[in-house]
């Protein structure tokens, strides 16, 4: 059972997706293990960063945890319920509490629709609203997000990058979720458009209590919203601790070398840095490396690293690592 | 000080499409010292970019037009080179790398026969010779077992290595300037360090000048030594590095650097809202084209300002006497 305070829980997620091969006898010939093995919690109220390079599976555990992949084992609960075991109306019934914003502004919402379409469209499937009910929903909801509800009859494509990013917000939020997936929303949007969206983000989730579930590779801008923060890196989770332990004393030498690659607006600080650099590229998911999946790359690695599957481990409250070489007795540092 | 390369003077680019005269360039001067490393930041669409296509004659005629301007290069005006000339200043004496390797790379021709191309059509060596100084560059550029991989397509390359395959294209015939488009845009964190190392040390060693382009404040911080903003095709800010990060002058610097969340945490703080967005380029700004976002346009909205000096190796294109401490709050309340 979780926890009062845990929204939710995931409990050793897999997702693997089958390489097919042949055309009379299609039959899987390999799997890429897009998520392998990742436990979790997600508090209320919280935001949960989920950090990581591309590829690394990040994104894919967002769409499992909200069910549009079916996992391939583990479990997803959701205050309480366990997701994975759901199915049809069980889950249908549990939609409206969990939804997801996306990366692409341009791709996520439906050209032909105008946006009190798109707005209205899940309460529409959700709820017994009548029209003049949704209608006015769908002005607050405009009004919500910062855009004039006069905008009510456009199409998408009248709108900037931003705009339609709160668009998305605004469909997100129409039915008074408590758990928000939000896939890289600000990736493709300008730096100065960034801080409106991320802004506005903190705002609604002040304001309504909200859960986020924050998926990006911008390093900086996690630890600017994040409050608790876990790194993958290919389909695992490398390191999970609170945002401000994570960003002054990682434990794992690849968060360190990740947040070494991350350039500082100060050339003051910058001229001081050192960067770890790290050596070659990720491995493919098809055929990850035995032992370790870092090892490839690691600047520490040795002959354990290559062989075991490092464990899932506390090495300090809130704080875990999965690493050979980090030692519990020296206060989590690199034996 | 170092003898100037280049000498961008007035350069006035625009687009004649059926919507409409976009003024996409505004009358952009800089120069360039050998052996610098110049930064040109600015969000999508500033010009930042059409300013370096326009000095190499690489923007398309029509629609696009070079309205007037100069742009020095050891002595010649690219604008006015023939055909041929401004052939080989592009192949052979300044190279530019872009974002997407992928799609500046041919994809049907082996990268041996790419790297090689240059040297044949711009130094006059045979195949042969063009073929064991490839293998020097791509082993020069950290491609691993360069001489095996000639064969390769770049495909079978990932971003990062390709994006290493470019740059060698470019260096193989010892240009003096470097310009990189957002060269590492598309590429993760740990890989962007890895190219941005290669371009530093390659700098250094070949003695070349570099003119990087970014939207990143981050990658610019470490890398260059001035840096020129700008904004809807204008230059809004030109400083020696250290200069812009700790005494930003005009406001819209000083937004951008308020944007940005730091990966090292030292602020921990509301993001600065600008508000608004770009404006259109289809009008001729008669007044400040950073005005409608601008909390302290005053004479901007009557009158656009010339680029002035408002310290040494410091100008900005502003009316106003604003710095970093006042603005701050200033657009907090208003965003």
């Amino acid at each position: 059972m979780a926890e009062n305070n845990t929204l939710v829980r995931v409990q050793g997620l897999k997702m693997y997706f089958p390489i097919m091969r042949g055309v009379l006898l299609r039959r899987a010939v390999g799997y890429v293990k897009a998520v392998d093995g990742i436990s979790f919690d997600v508090k209320r109220g919280e935001t949960f960063g989920l950090v990581g390079e591309s590829g690394c599976g990040k994104t894919t555990t967002g769409r499992v945890i909200l069910q549009l992949y079916r996992a391939t084992e583990g479990v997803v609960e959701f205050d309480g319920n366990d997701l994975t075991q759901l199915r049809g109306e069980e889950l249908r019934q549990l939609r409206p509490r969990m939804q997801m914003i996306f990366q692409d502004p341009y791709a996520s919402l439906n050209p032909r629709m105008t946006v009190s379409e798109l707005i209205s469209e899940p309460m529409l499937i959700h709820t017994r609203m009548t029209r003049q009910e949704r209608d006015k929903a769908v002005r607050e909801m405009l009004e919500l997000v910062g855009l004039n509800p006069k905008f009510e009859r456009r199409y998408p494509h009248e709108f900037s990058g931003g705009q339609r990013q709160r668009v998305g917000f605004a469909r997100a939020l129409a039915l008074n979720p408590q758990f928000i997936v939000c896939d890289e929303p600000i990736s493709a949007l300008d730096v100065s458009v960034q801080a409106q969206i991320v802004n506005l983000l903190e705002d609604l989730q002040e304001k309504f209590g909200l859960t986020y579930l924050f998926i990006a590779h911008d390093l900086s801008m996690v630890r600017h919203i994040a409050t608790r923060v876990a790194v993958m890196y290919l389909g695992k989770i490398m390191e999970l601790a609170p945002r401000n332990e994570l960003y002054e004393d990682p434990l794992h030498p690849y968060t360190q070398a990740l947040l070494s690659a991350v350039p500082v607006p100060d050339p003051a600080v910058e001229e001081n840095r050192r960067r770890i650099i790290l050596e070659g590229d990720v491995p493919s998911p098809s055929a990850p490396p035995p032992g370790c999946v870092f090892h490839t790359r690691c600047p520490i690695a040795i002959d354990i690293c290559r062989e075991v599957i490092p464990e899932w481990r506390q090495v300090l409250p809130n704080h875990h690592v999965a690493c050979h070489r980090v030692d519990v007795t020296s206060g989590g540092k690199v034996a | 000080m170092s003898p100037k390369v280049l000498d961008v003077r007035d350069l006035v680019t625009r687009f004649y499409t059926p919507e409409g005269v976009v003024h996409a360039v505004n009358g952009v001067t800089f120069d360039l010292n050998e052996g610098e490393t110049l930064g040109i930041v600015g969000e999508s669409g500033c010009g930042k970019s059409v300013t370096m296509l326009s000095m190499l004659r690489l923007i398309p005629e029509p629609p696009g037009k070079i309205e007037r301007g100069k742009a020095d290069f050891l002595g010649r005006d690219l604008l006015q080179l023939t055909r041929d000339e401004i052939r080989y200043v592009r192949g052979a004496q300044i190279a530019m790398i872009f974002q997407d390797p992928m799609t500046s790379l041919n994809p049907v021709m082996t990268i041996g026969k790419q790297v090689a191309e240059p040297m044949v059509e711009h130094l006059g060596m045979t195949e042969a010779q063009a073929r064991d100084r490839s293998i020097e560059l791509l082993g020069m550029v950290g491609i691993p077992n360069a001489k095996e991989r000639l064969g390769d397509y770049p495909h079978q390359f990932s971003g990062g290595m390709r994006q290493r395959v470019m740059i060698a294209t470019a260096l193989s015939c010892n240009p003096q300037i470097l310009i990189a488009d957002e060269p590492t845009t598309a590429l993760d964190v740990t890989i962007q360090a890895q190219i941005i190392d290669l371009v530093k040390e390659l700098r250094d060693r070949l003695g070349m000048a570099v003119i990087w382009i970014t939207h990143d404040l981050g990658i610019i911080a470490g890398l260059a030594e001035r840096v020129v903003v700008m904004y809807a095709g204008y230059i809004v800010e030109h400083a020696a590095v250290k200069e812009l990060y700790a005494n930003p002058r005009h406001p819209y610097t000083i937004g951008l650097l308020g944007a940005l969340p730091r990966v090292d945490g030292r602020h921990s703080r509301r993001l600065t809202n600008i508000v608004g967005r770009p404006p259109d380029l289809l009008q001729e700004p008669a007044y400040c084209p950073f005005a409608p976002r601008c909390p302290y346009a005053d004479r901007g909205w009557l009158e656009n300002p010339l680029l002035r000096e408002v310290g040494p190796d410091h100008q900005i294109a502003c009316w106003e006497n604003v710095s970093k401490g006042v603005l701050k709050e200033e657009v907090a309340v208003r965003g």
